[in-house]
């Protein structure tokens, strides 16, 4: 599906005619990311980052074969067998720290990406399935990325799975079970490393069907723009190839600085020492932290350090565990209701005075806090803080943008993508 | 492609006949599609059951589920972190000011209230033996070996999330919602302890 403008596919060269009629694969892609896909004119370079992502799970699933070729899930030898990578294997040292970074630069990206959803409205109709296919791809990541990060067998990483399978403990009667069905065990040990490597390989390529199904949603309504306005004529559109694919170039190309920037001058900037020590299960480090981009979640699991009961009466209806296991997983799964919370039909940010406000002056500074919360050790004011930014989290989503949806007065929006971007009403323009 | 168009029609010209007679009457192939799609149905599930046990704790695993401790060289203020089942066990000799500081606690008052007593066997209520896991997270709380952090009822301190127990190993402050865990123990002798 596309616009009725979109170029159609006429291979010229004989042999793309012969593959083209017996598997039109070279239509697909010309559809989907060729010329056969218009998309709109005024994209600014937020829209850059789909495809970035898109590179980074390449990146990551490159390197992440070959480290598999070198790499041995055995509690006895799989830190030896990353420090072997690092030493012994050539080049092991480039490719271990581009995977390490890259699952970095996959998570930066891909919050940008979101970031940009949130802002211009892109999860709202006709985009909705589009948003939620992206947030089980998040989910996804988070998973792949946890268990990734258990198996060198460091200190962090036989710490991190201890803690995060600790979570499934929080559900009542069938918590524990579950937990000890899930590593195989009573503690994390040999039957769990290897079915995180196993999962670690598996999931990656899940995602990827999963960006599949998400690009597919996102071709039926075409790609949302900064004025959420539709698109309404030809001249509101470009083809995507040339022009989009010259200014992702462009955008890979500055991805690519930063990326290898970091991994060849600051390789461990992101992770943490304790890793490079050997698992003990008998001795935790003194402070424990996920990776940088868990930090805002993690926060908001801290944040809950009292049961919740009936005042007065020592009845406890949900602990203060369960409470924060829960909040952290609401704090992801009500991304699943945004499209229903967010009633004012105006997409994008830029038209929505209130709505920006709340969003620059409230949001954004609430999950920075939160970010910043969750490195720091259980303690006030950090506790404080976050439970503070916690709260306003919750209720930007459930309370807040409700009821802006209701009363903001939206600014006037353009009559088209075209008047937006040229000043002159779009019949003129085209002409 | 006509032909499977005919068919379809022929379909969609059978079913109007069918609802004149009043109700869709029964038929034999109603009866061999709900019976062919249950068996599949109780054929999945009777796979998936031993499939999903596969990830439960294997044979070996469970096997290594007791271990005997000598305590004889643990004096009164000390405490010795061993493992069982690969988790952390903390043995610990309580002196009569910790004794004393656990049994003058408000039992009534604590998120998972119990007695020392209740928490140690008779004639040994100086032997705390716990499992060295937070039952916030699974963390191994600090305050077993020499100079470590005892957390402010002088038991034990998680450092990942804050939960402080006191000299009995009860939660009393933070986020843990249990105790520290007493395992099943036997003191074999005076001195040798069976965990498990």
């Amino acid at each position: 599906m596309s616009f009725p403008w979109a170029q159609q596919y006429t291979p010229q060269n004989p042999v793309m005619q012969w593959v083209d009629e017996r598997l039109p694969l070279p239509r697909l892609v010309y559809n989907a990311v060729g010329a056969g896909y218009p998309v709109p004119r005024n994209l600014n370079y937020f829209w850059n980052f789909g495809v970035l992502a898109g590179a980074a799970l390449m990146i990551q699933i490159i390197t992440g074969i070959i480290l598999a070729m070198h790499y041995a899930a055995n509690v006895g030898v799989a830190f030896n067998s990353v420090e072997h990578i690092m030493r012994d294997v050539p080049a092991g040292w480039f490719i271990r720290y581009a995977h390490m970074n890259g699952a970095s630069f996959f998570f930066i990206v891909v919050y940008i990406h979101m970031f940009r959803g949130l802002y211009f409205g892109s999860y709202k109709a006709p985009r909705e399935m589009i948003w939620l296919l992206g947030v089980v791809i998040f989910l996804l990541m988070m998973a792949t990325g946890f268990m990734g990060y258990v198996l060198p067998w460091g200190q962090m990483s036989f710490w991190g799975a201890q803690v995060i399978t600790g979570f499934f403990s929080a559900i009542p009667v069938v918590g524990e079970p579950l937990r000890q069905w899930l590593l195989g065990g009573f503690a994390p040990d040999q039957a769990a490393l290897n079915r995180f490597f196993s999962l670690h390989y598996l999931l990656p390529f899940v995602i990827a069907g999963v960006i599949i199904l998400h690009i597919w949603a996102l071709h039926i309504p075409g790609s949302s723009n900064p004025t959420g306005v539709h698109v309404k004529a030809e001249a509101d559109t470009v083809p995507f190839h040339p022009y989009y694919t010259a200014k992702d170039g462009f955008g890979l190309g500055v991805f690519l600085i930063f990326f290898v920037a970091v991994t060849f001058f600051a390789p461990n900037m992101l992770g943490h020492p304790d890793n490079y020590i050997p698992a003990n299960p008998l001795s935790t480090p003194a402070h424990i932290v996920p990776e940088w981009y868990y930090l805002p979640f993690y926060a908001i699991l801290k944040a809950f350090t009292v049961d919740f009961g009936i005042p007065f009466t020592g009845i406890v209806i949900i602990p203060a565990k369960l409470m924060g296991v829960l909040a952290m997983f609401g704090s992801i799964l009500l991304f699943f209701f945004l499209p229903w919370l967010d009633t004012s039909p105006v997409r994008s940010g830029n038209y929505r005075p209130l709505f920006k406000k709340f969003f620059w002056f409230g949001l954004v500074p609430a999950v920075v806090i939160l970010g910043i919360c969750g490195a720091m050790p259980a303690e006030q004011p950090w506790v404080l803080l976050s439970q503070i930014a916690a709260a306003y989290y919750f209720a930007h989503f459930l309370i807040i943008l409700p009821i802006i949806s209701r009363i903001e007065k939206p600014l006037p929006l353009p009559n088209s993508i075209t008047e937006a971007v040229t000043g002159k009403p779009l019949e003129l323009a085209a002409a | 492609m006509a032909t499977v168009k005919k068919t379809k029609k022929a379909s969609e010209n059978a079913a109007p006949a069918a609802e004149v007679q009043g109700e869709e009457p029964v038929r034999r192939r109603d009866f061999i599609h709900i019976a062919a799609i249950s068996f599949a149905g109780v054929g999945a599930g009777a796979v998936a059951l031993p499939v999903l046990g596969t990830m439960s704790a294997s044979a070996d695993v469970v096997a290594l589920s007791s271990i005997e401790v000598d305590v004889s060289k643990i004096e009164a203020g000390q405490a010795i972190k061993t493992s069982w089942r690969k988790q952390p066990v903390f043995i610990r000799n309580l002196t009569a000011e910790e004794i004393k500081a656990a049994n003058s606690a408000d039992v009534g008052a604590m998120r998972d209230p119990q007695t020392l007593a209740e928490r140690t066997q008779p004639g040994k209520e100086n032997m705390l033996i716990t499992l060295g896991v937070c039952t916030h997270l699974g963390c191994v709380p600090l305050g077993a070996a020499a100079g470590e952090v005892k957390g402010e009822f002088g038991g034990y301190f998680c450092p990942c999330h804050g939960s402080h127990y006191d000299t009995a190993g009860r939660i009393r402050k933070g986020p843990a919602p249990l105790n520290l865990q007493v395992p099943e123990y036997t003191f074999l002798s005076d001195t040798i302890v069976k965990i498990g």
